[in-house]
């Protein structure tokens, strides 16, 4: 995956009731879920996010429900990649069982801005910031992850092991 | 490795040798379990991995909950879909309807969540069943799909905080207290990728229900699991109701842990967790006057008998504030049946409470009990992050059965010390 976008920073434990607030969960369609993205932060926020934008998350981004309609509309909302502090664990695996891939910065993370310019390429396994021209180290993907990624997700991962037992 | 309990449940589910945290293991699972949320999007991604059969068809709960009686077409749609489902995989442990409870209480009282047990489930709060000394997680729905499909899960070997609660509980100070407390001191990533263990003398006391609503609460936390001893009380609870009793399995003497919280519970006073974050935890007796609008009692944290018990104390010969909706939720029929035999579902109508079914409901936002702009509740739920039970200008305070009681009664944030 090699991406580049521009950044859209939110804070510290947004929760997935942020994300996608319980009353849309009624669907698992990605573009009505996708178009209600972050409305427990902010009603209209997603307006501001144009397809390829990238979020950059403080610590503990995805905590509280195990809904997996937060990865779901992060990526019906058009945002392929989130940058974060850290990751609570059950959105961790969510994320990438939908084919979104995290990275994980630490305290790095007060080196991109709102508005930032990022490229990322997951199989160099870079990210920088075009706009401070800084190269940021990341967490490497471990393995599984990468595994499930290259399927475009849990479902096709399964299905290859599926098929494969036949 | 000398192991403690986490690790010593999780050995019994995988053939890979348990040397370390961090390590990934394949293990089998016991009880896999949906709600009418998550199971139509797990029943989505089962059917996409091309999955024909589940696993084993006693060993999958689907529980209709969240939104029950469903409150609007789409919701009803998510009921036919798991209905469906479960129809056609001719499921043995699918509940809607008068059979349905929230899912946290239901099952181990249904005996599908057991000591020593691996239950994965697709909402937060499956880490429930550590109360009863499971490894319980929760997981979004395609990993359960995939739980369905094989059986088994990947899981990373957490590193395991011990929890040790020394001392005496005073008046009035209860489960939630103890968990709340801890949750104000670690924070709510203070045991992110880890398990919690609890022990101590408080924790050798405290009755089965109130390690139920403690373990409730470790993904507050940010926890994978929050696991409490398998010991003589809870082998006895399990007889009473009716449910095996014969495993022994302890954490090793020398077993060895990330690190130790210790907390003295001796002088520890009713607290609840201010908004907008499970963490703000204070002294109810530290806060300014605090007018609330609603209180809820009930959820997967709080809405066992003891807990209406507790509460029904303090409502009896009072009556709920002018101006407070008062909503109480017994959490499974069951809970609702012993409630009315014994003349809770009377104190709580004499007091002017609203009486409703097992749901999740308010304490998601999801229906029958929502905060209107600036509205204020007091809940016994686990979450209180803004919007949670709906506006947005609305604010929520988690306490305990008999606080949230004594705030109806008061119209305001409150204890039972001030009756």
């Amino acid at each position: 995956m090699k991406t580049q976008g521009k950044t859209h920073k939110v804070g510290d434990h947004i929760d997935t009731d942020a994300i996608i607030p319980a009353r849309f969960l009624v669907t698992s369609d990605p573009a009505k879920l996708g178009a209600n993205c972050m409305a427990g932060l902010e009603p209209d926020w997603v307006k501001r996010v144009n397809k390829g934008d990238i979020l950059v998350a403080g610590r503990n981004f995805g905590c509280g429900s195990s809904r997996e309609h937060a990865p779901i509309a992060i990526l019906g909302a058009g945002i392929p990649v989130v940058v974060g502090h850290s990751f609570a664990r059950i959105f961790y695996r969510n994320a990438f069982n939908m084919g979104l891939p995290l990275l994980e910065i630490g305290d790095e993370v007060d080196k991109i801005a709102d508005g930032d310019k990022l490229e990322i390429d997951l199989e160099k396994g870079s990210l920088r910031n075009l706009t401070k021209d800084l190269e940021i180290p990341f967490q490497p993907i471990p393995p599984t992850m990468r595994e499930i990624l290259d399927c475009g997700g849990l479902v096709g991962y399964v299905g290859k092991r599926l098929s494969g037992d036949k | 490795m000398k192991q403690n309990l986490t690790y010593k449940i999780l050995q019994r589910h995988t053939s890979d040798k348990i040397t370390e945290p961090g390590q990934i293991v394949q293990c089998k699972v016991d009880m896999v379990l949906a709600n009418d949320i998550t199971g139509p999007l797990a029943i989505r991604s089962f059917e996409g991995m091309g999955a024909k059969k589940v696993f084993d068809k006693d060993k999958i709960a689907l529980v209709m909950d969240h939104f029950t009686p469903q409150k609007d077409i789409d919701s009803a749609n998510q009921v036919r879909i798991s209905r469906k489902f479960a129809e056609e995989q001719n499921l043995t442990h699918y509940y809607e309807g008068g059979d349905s409870g929230v899912e946290h209480t239901l099952l181990p009282e249904l005996g599908l969540a057991n000591p020593g047990d691996l239950i994965v489930g697709a909402d937060s709060h499956t880490c429930t069943y550590g109360g009863i000394g499971a490894f319980a997680t929760g997981m979004g729905s395609t990993d359960i799909a995939a739980a369905m499909a094989l059986g088994e899960t990947w899981l990373k070997v957490p590193q395991v905080i011990r929890v040790i609660y020394d001392g005496e509980l005073a008046d009035f100070v209860s489960a939630k207290d103890l968990m709340l407390t801890l949750i104000g001191i670690i924070g709510v990533d203070g045991a992110l990728y880890q398990g919690l263990e609890f022990t101590g003398p408080v924790i050798d006391r405290l009755p089965i229900e109130g390690r139920l609503t403690m373990a409730n609460m470790a993904i507050e936390a940010g926890a994978k699991t929050g696991i409490f001893p398998i010991d003589d009380l809870l082998r006895q609870w399990r007889a009473e109701e009716g449910l095996s009793a014969d495993l022994y399995l302890e954490a090793d003497k020398d077993a060895v842990y990330a690190r130790d919280v210790e907390i003295d519970a001796t002088g520890l006073e009713p607290v609840v967790a201010c908004p907008h974050i499970p963490s703000n935890v204070k002294k109810i007796s530290s806060l300014p006057p605090t007018e609330i609008q609603q209180v809820v009692i009930g959820s997967c944290t709080n809405g066992r008998y003891s807990d209406l018990e507790a509460a029904a104390k303090v409502f009896k010969g009072r009556k709920v504030k002018k101006g407070v909706r008062c909503i109480v939720l017994p959490s499974t029929p069951k809970v609702w049946k012993k409630a009315l035999k014994n003349g809770l579902i009377e104190i709580f109508m004499e007091a002017g409470c609203i009486v409703g079914p097992a749901t999740c409901g308010p304490c998601l936002g999801g229906h029958m009990g929502i905060l209107g702009d600036a509205e204020r509740a007091v809940a016994t739920t686990n979450r209180n992050f803004k919007g949670r039970m709906g506006s947005l200008d609305s604010e929520i305070y988690l306490a305990s059965p008999v606080s949230a009681a004594a705030s109806a009664v008061l119209g305001r944030v409150a204890s039972p010390a001030e009756l």
